[in-house]
């Protein structure tokens, strides 16, 4: 391409080459289409927010990361799946460099499955691929998130949050397994799958 | 370029100096994460190259190309010195100083806790110390903005302000406000913590401050780009600015809706509940409007333009741009990608979508595409528009300009699209190495490596940049053209002084910030939820607590 001359302008732009009446509608009618796209947009996720009741891990619960093994919920003995009265279960898993305690946790298939998480350490990240589990882990706070597992098989859960120079070594899984099989397997092997 | 030729030419020396070996280490760390052999295999290194890539891109390039940009529009939007060189010259020299303590900090690897900090993560006290001096001195650039616009207008009553300089101001006064963040976390909690004088650090509250900078430090890059989609593309393209009005909109929505809804990035943290979150998701749809009107305005400009370069018929006028313009060029490949990163942040944004897609590679790739992209490649086209009017000396050369912003585009575009589909596979961010023998991440293998490529790309892209400018530099001298800024279609005589000031917009700001983020700071005196720090170091494993 060879190199133009500067601004050839066949002809000139004056003053008002456009009105400032036919600026204003023009700009207004834009700005009206995109208020209602974004309002659509808006009122898609409100909708689907609260009729799925798709919300983001925000139960505010505080713990001291200092006295976690010391008893309480996150004591070594509490940690992993139990299962609740009323059929689901619960996973309690600890964050810290550079791994997830327990480092797998064996679920039953389409069953509620609530993992309640804290950090003995850092920010850590809790991510399952392909399920609506994604939450921080950060210190002083209990995240919990909610799902179903609809898929029996292997998961994996890495850490997805940078917690020091171990971080991509921080990989865990979860197990889910057929439903009737679940409440066949030894205690210990409900609660966790490590090995 | 009066008084500030040498004070704009150094700024923008400094953060192009930077931004190649910044470009060289994301290369790297690209090939590091790849089932490619990298050289230098380290995952340590990778960890201390991603502190080193995120500090040099996000404060120090961004910062001086900024505070460059500033002072030169400054001098010719106004067309008379700028007042306060001397403090200007004192402002660099700090953010030199801060820079240089950063970068050997990290380089030193005693500071790998990348960019955005992650207490309680420890480091050392002279990476918060180097980064304190880099943004504090910015506020020195943030004063003279404001000063020079206020005293240009008690000189010229009744005047509007050119819309350019009315950028600028907006430019500083968003920074000022979105620095307060991390500001207050490094003075507050980081410091005291390094130095001993106090025990504990409070994660929670750490990242909620460093939140209210996250999301409107974007919109501080961001706007040079936008400012040279109003002010510079229109006059380049040899045409109006369609609407003198709409660009001042466009400023003062950015400054009040960038800032209080940077908890969208917090979406997935326990520390609050979902009524912030959700109301700081409703506020930031209003920070995609600007953009969307902005599209229009620039849109119409171009389209007087090519109708005036004898474009005819409904979209004959687009052919009939001058094309070969690197600034026409910069404008519509940034266009594109800004749609792209725009629509995938419209998704991160979202509430409970964002579960899908937080601190995976989608992430990444989106704020690449929106800022690696569509902002950094107008930082070239500002670059080549200015190069000439600074040094006397022609641009060598338009056509090898075009080279680059296109090679920039392609890389950009190669190196992000794979790493959006890799983040829906759920392929975790920030990961230095990844065991390609497991089933699940080795089908992500072949994206992994298609994106490399596209890094291999803006390296070759970048360093075109360098050659260019110093061709340029080092030029025969010419008189060169005085910048000039478009002019709108219908000029205004006199404006509202609501679009001539901030003076209403920054008190909107400040109740919008107590709304939004008055409880949810507040709250962490009340749960007091502070726990031990961890020191990097450098051996793996070593970390203990204090």
């Amino acid at each position: 391409m060879a190199e133009s001359q500067a601004n050839p302008i066949k002809r000139p732009v004056l003053d008002g080459i456009v009105t400032e009446e036919e600026v204003a509608r023009t700009e207004t009618y834009w700005a009206i289409i995109m208020l209602g796209m974004l309002a659509m947009m808006m009122a898609i996720i409100v909708v689907t927010g609260m009729t799925n009741a798709l919300h983001p891990p925000s139960n505010v619960e505080t713990i001291d990361p200092t006295t976690l093994h010391r008893g309480g919920e996150f004591a070594e003995s509490n940690l992993g799946t139990a299962v609740e009265p009323d059929g689901s279960v619960t996973a309690r898993v600890i964050g810290e460099q550079y791994s997830f305690v327990p480092d797998c946790v064996r679920v039953p298939v389409d069953t509620p499955v609530k993992f309640r998480l804290t950090s003995a350490d850092v920010v850590h990240g809790f991510l399952i691929p392909s399920t609506n589990i994604n939450t921080m882990v950060v210190p002083g706070f209990i995240a919990e998130v909610r799902t179903t597992f609809t898929r029996s098989g292997e998961y994996w859960m890495p850490c997805d949050e940078f917690c020091g120079d171990g971080h991509h070594g921080m990989w865990a899984r979860v197990n889910v397994v057929p439903k009737d099989q679940f409440p066949k397997l030894a205690r210990t092997e409900r609660t966790s799958c490590a090995k | 370029m009066q008084n500030s030729s040498r004070l704009s030419l150094s700024h923008y020396w400094v953060a192009f100096a930077v931004f190649l070996p910044a470009v060289l280490l994301g290369a790297w760390q690209m090939l590091m994460r790849s089932p490619l052999p990298a050289p230098l295999d380290d995952p340590n290194a990778y960890y201390t190259s991603v502190t080193l890539h995120g500090t040099a891109m996000a404060y120090v390039i961004t910062t001086f190309f900024i505070m460059g940009f500033g002072y030169a529009v400054t001098a010719t939007s106004l067309e008379r010195p700028i007042i306060g060189v001397t403090a200007a010259w004192i402002g660099f020299v700090i953010c030199l100083v801060g820079t240089l303590m950063a970068v050997v900090t990290i380089l030193a690897g005693r500071a790998s806790v990348l960019y955005t900090f992650y207490p309680p993560l420890l480091a050392s006290v002279w990476y918060y110390l180097g980064t304190l001096l880099l943004v504090g001195g910015s506020m020195i650039w943030v004063v003279l903005m404001i000063i020079n616009m206020m005293v240009w207008k008690r000189d010229n009553p009744g005047r509007p302000v050119p819309l350019a300089m009315f950028a600028i101001a907006a430019t500083a006064m968003l920074w000022a406000w979105a620095a307060s963040g991390v500001l207050l976390e490094l003075v507050g909690l980081l410091l005291p913590r390094a130095f001993g004088w106090s025990t504990q650090i409070d994660a929670g509250l750490a990242r909620t401050l460093f939140s209210v900078t996250l999301h409107a430090i974007v919109y501080f890059w961001l706007m040079p780009a936008y400012i040279a989609f109003y002010a510079l593309a229109p006059e380049a393209a040899g045409g109006r600015l369609y609407s003198d009005t709409m660009g001042r909109l466009t400023f003062i929505m950015f400054l009040v809706f960038s800032i209080p809804v940077g908890m969208h990035h917090l979406f997935a943290d326990p520390e609050y509940g979902s009524g912030f979150k959700f109301l700081q998701s409703f506020l930031t749809f209003f920070v995609a409007l600007p953009t969307l009107l902005t599209v229009f305005s620039i849109c119409a400009s171009f389209e007087i333009a090519g109708r005036a370069r004898g474009g005819r018929g409904l979209f004959g006028w687009i052919g009939a741009l001058p094309w070969d313009e690197p600034m026409v060029l910069a404008v519509a490949l940034s266009l594109v990608m800004l749609g792209l990163g725009g629509f995938g942040g419209l998704i991160n944004m979202s509430y409970a979508m964002n579960s899908m897609i937080h601190n995976t590679s989608w992430v990444t790739a989106h704020f690449h595409l929106i800022f690696g992209g569509a902002v950094v490649i107008m930082y070239f086209a500002i670059a080549y528009e200015m190069w000439p009017r600074i040094t006397g000396r022609p641009l060598r050369s338009k056509a090898l300009a075009r080279w680059q912003l296109w090679s920039w585009f392609w890389g950009m575009l190669i190196t992000t699209i794979p790493w959006h589909i890799t983040g829906l596979m759920g392929q975790p961010r920030r990961i230095a190495v990844f065991d390609y023998g497991e089933p699940f991440i080795a089908r992500m293998g072949p994206l992994v490596i298609v994106s490399a490529v596209g890094g291999l790309i803006l390296l070759i892209s970048a360093v075109l940049l360098i050659v260019i400018l110093l061709r340029s530099q080092f030029g025969e001298r010419i008189l060169g053209e005085p910048l000039r800024y478009a002019l709108a279609v219908n000029p205004p005589a006199r404006v509202p002084a609501s679009l001539n000031g901030f003076a209403l917009w920054n008190v909107i700001v400040l109740v919008l910030m107590l709304v939004a983020y008055g409880y949810p700071i507040g709250q962490f005196f009340i749960l007091k939820s502070s726990v031990p720090a961890y020191e990097v170091t450098r051996q793996f494993g070593g970390a203990g607590g204090q």
